[in-house]
């Protein structure tokens, strides 16, 4: 059975206390890039209470990606805003939880994103990073940003930290640890890192958003 | 004299672009803040730093 979303509400405001909870149940956030980094910000989002998450991807589970991302094994091959969309409803049915199945660029960012507030990035390819992030620092001005670099390997756990950047711009990660490097990404370095990104995200609704938002 | 990455460094007159080629980041793989506001990837060649200006380069690599 179910519970009804009045009851995972106040679970949810006994943990957190009910201003927060508030602010989390408003929050409109977006992860986009759908791997280790972002199945796993999504999820503590999810488990946080947050309101509003749109999941952003255009790839497929694959085999390759069960030793750090949130999948199991009879999802390879759904995409993965479907699988996740799964997993994050068996977390939270009352989340609302927009798939958006496509391949982010410079063209489609400011619209696909114009109604969330606070956008994670977290894609795999520097490129791809560094596209998104200038994009939404130029276009986007007004939108919390928290962007991910260096989490590949064995290296220390400790080294991964995020910084403000600019205004409204952080930076997770040891900003070094490239994973074509030849380190690899290991499930538990890159949930430190996608750890840090949810709880900056988290603690930007607590101190930046006001109750009555939205 | 400027301050790069909280680094100070002799590069007034140069331009983003310069640094960056000098300094080994690819442009393709950075956000640059120049006194905490964004530069337009489209504006690297003609924005210039001046003495006192701090400039934030983020590298982005690979992984996630």
């Amino acid at each position: 059975m179910i519970p009804t979303y009045e009851e995972i509400y106040s679970a949810l405001a006994e943990r957190h206390g009910a201003e927060l909870q508030k602010k989390l149940s408003l929050a409109r956030t977006a992860v986009c890039g759908l791997g280790g980094l972002g199945s796993n910000i999504a999820v503590c989002l999810v488990r946080a209470g947050v309101g509003h998450v749109r999941i952003i991807d255009f790839d497929r589970v694959d085999i390759s990606n069960i030793n750090r991302q949130q999948y199991f094994l009879e999802q390879i091959g759904q995409y993965k805003t479907d699988a996740l969309y799964e997993i994050l409803k068996r977390i939270n049915p009352y989340c609302e939880v927009v798939r958006t199945n496509v391949r982010l660029n410079e063209k489609n960012i400011p619209e696909i994103l114009a109604s969330e507030d606070v956008i994670c990035e977290a894609f795999d390819d520097p490129e791809s990073k560094a596209e998104l992030v200038n994009c939404v620092l130029e276009r986007l001005p007004e939108k919390y940003l928290i962007a991910a670099s260096g989490m590949a390997g064995l290296f220390s756990a400790n080294a991964i930290k995020t910084r403000k950047i600019a205004k409204r711009f952080y930076l997770s990660g040891d900003g070094e640890s490239d994973v074509s490097e030849g380190t690899g990404l290991v499930s538990s370095r890159v949930m430190v890192c996608a750890a840090h990104q949810a709880h900056k995200a988290i603690q930007l609704i607590n101190e930046e958003f006001q109750e009555e938002q939205k | 004299m400027v301050r790069i990455n909280g680094e100070m460094i002799d590069a007034s007159g140069k331009s983003i672009a310069q640094l960056l080629e000098a300094l080994g980041y690819s442009p393709q793989r950075v956000a640059v803040e120049l006194n905490v506001e964004i530069v337009p990837k489209a504006s690297y060649s003609e924005t210039f730093v001046k003495d006192g200006d701090s400039v934030e380069i983020v590298r982005f690599v690979g992984g996630g």
